[in-house]
């Protein structure tokens, strides 16, 4: 099992360890609610170094990115990113990534740990009689998001390189103290934050910076587990591939259709352009359900006797304090209001399909 | 990890502390911990009978849910309102606080483990 750089420091933060996606990360430090509620009202560190962080180099590499992802990536200016999905040629999901363009011809891919390798093998694949090179860099480097609406101050306060003028979907890349770094304006919670990779020797000067000590803890800025990092993820709306995407669905039918464009030639266009002909028989859905039984992954979900899908992610929301999933549905069944139920072994709850997200930060926040 | 040697112990976690007739049950410290903040507990209302063989109630947590056994047969007597209220009770005190019910045992208290057995499964 990989290890993170940050792995020590977890132990020392008396984390709960997990493997996940390959990697032993932290689950839990204080309480899943304690750190979710935490990143809603001040700052978390989320160690996230499991998550694959490719750069795609050559006179092709634009092309050939667009050649794989779904997302319309022309008109990037060096220094943004695009959130996108990665398919097979049917159209099935192999992971959702972000595409950071750093210059004309230097491009990143950040993708879901668990399948980084399979990524690295399709991209190599793809990339055949194409002039790019791949560089795994995921073992060189480290990988922390910074989350929550103190964030912003508190790393204004820490890091003297202006980063409170970075717009969101923005990256910015420079050198402090010779270590190369990157710093997004993006995250998985919902909140405002940042996203840093930084390389590995710099983990131990730049860790305690943020973190202080586990004797010495700070109160605004503390560590957040993997176990908080979905329950905000799920929230605010945001897929997680394992539950909401899978090759076994395309990105339109999962409810992200907002990152495909089919006037775009890329792989598994042409099935989603069939099934966008044909009409979507299932759409994501957001759920509020009755009582204190959460859907979890493969609950039904029932029309009266008819089965109409199945739960992909679900939780008691601490911040809304309501039952919460998400559930592939058939489109039938998928219209905001709809009365549905749940099928906990026999015993049913009533759920009733809301728009996605769940949660929406404050604005100005 | 301490576990109390007043009691007896399950293979599925939980806990079973003679009290006069009675049996107080709950879950082990560390199966709490293994669920991570527990959001609800359902439990068999008293008068239940209870088979070891059937799942007498379950336990939501953030992370999963899961299904709660009673190994010894019985019949339920009581169980602890303030669950209802606060389920976070067994996170912070499963061995005490965090009881979940009593029961009026049917038949012996077969195949359970001592304190020392169970620290030892739980350690390996």
């Amino acid at each position: 099992m990989y290890k993170s750089p940050l792995h020590d420091l977890h132990v020392a933060f008396g984390a709960k360890l997990v493997e996940f996606g390959g990697w032993e990360m932290p689950l839990v430090y204080r309480g899943i609610i304690d750190e979710h509620l935490h990143t809603r009202r001040a700052c978390s560190v989320f160690d996230v170094s499991h998550m694959g962080r490719l750069i795609i180099e050559g006179v092709d590499a634009e092309s050939f990115l667009q050649w794989v992802c779904t997302r319309n990536l022309s008109g990037m200016v060096p220094g943004q990113c695009r959130y996108g999905h990665i398919c097979n040629q049917g159209g099935g999901i192999l992971d959702d990534v972000i595409v950071t363009r750093f210059d004309d011809y230097q491009w990143g891919v950040v993708c879901n740990a668990g399948n980084r390798e399979k990524i690295v093998n399709w991209l190599n694949v793809q990339a055949k009689g194409r002039s790019v090179t791949l560089d795994d860099q995921t073992f060189d480097t480290a990988m922390l998001a910074l989350q929550g609406p103190m964030t912003r101050d508190l790393v204004a306060k820490m890091v003297p390189i202006g980063l409170s003028e970075l717009k969101r979907y923005r990256c910015m890349t420079g050198d402090l103290m010779g270590m190369q770094y990157a710093v997004y304006r993006s995250g998985y919670t919902g909140e405002d934050g940042f996203e840093i990779v930084l390389p590995t020797s710099a983990v131990p000067l730049i860790a305690p910076l943020l973190l202080g000590s586990a004797e010495e803890p700070r109160d605004d800025v503390k560590p957040g587990g993997l176990g908080a990092r979905d329950t905000l993820r799920l929230e605010a709306g945001m897929p997680l591939y394992g539950h909401e995407l899978s090759e076994d669905i395309d990105p339109l039918s999962s409810g992200q259709g907002w990152c495909v464009d089919l006037s775009v030639d890329f792989v598994g266009a042409e099935p989603m352009r069939k099934l966008k002909e044909a009409g979507l028989r299932v759409k994501l859905v957001g759920l509020v359900v009755e009582g204190r039984r959460i859907g979890r992954q493969l609950t039904p979900v029932m029309k009266g006797a008819e089965a109409v899908g199945l739960v992909t992610s679900g939780t008691m929301s601490a911040t809304l304090d309501k039952n919460i999933a998400m559930a592939s549905v058939a489109v039938e069944a998928a219209e905001v209001g709809t009365e549905l139920e749940l099928d906990f072994k026999g015993k049913r709850a009533s759920a009733k399909v809301v728009p996605l997200p769940f949660y929406k930060r404050p604005k100005g926040s | 990890m301490s576990v109390p040697t007043d009691r007896k112990y399950a293979e599925s976690h939980e806990w079973y502390l003679p009290e006069g007739e009675l049996l107080i049950v709950g879950i082990t410290q560390f199966a709490a911990d293994e669920l991570t903040d527990i959001t609800y507990v359902e439990l068999p209302p008293a008068g239940t009978e209870l088979q070891p063989s059937e799942p007498c109630g379950g336990i939501e947590s953030v992370k999963a849910y899961s299904e709660v056994y009673c190994a010894v047969p019985g019949q339920v007597v009581e169980v602890n309102a303030a669950l209802e209220e606060n389920p976070g009770l067994i996170n912070e005190d499963a061995f005490d606080k965090g009881w979940m019910m009593k029961i009026k045992p049917s038949g012996p208290l077969d195949g359970l483990l001592e304190a020392a057995d169970y620290e030892k499964q739980i350690s390996s």
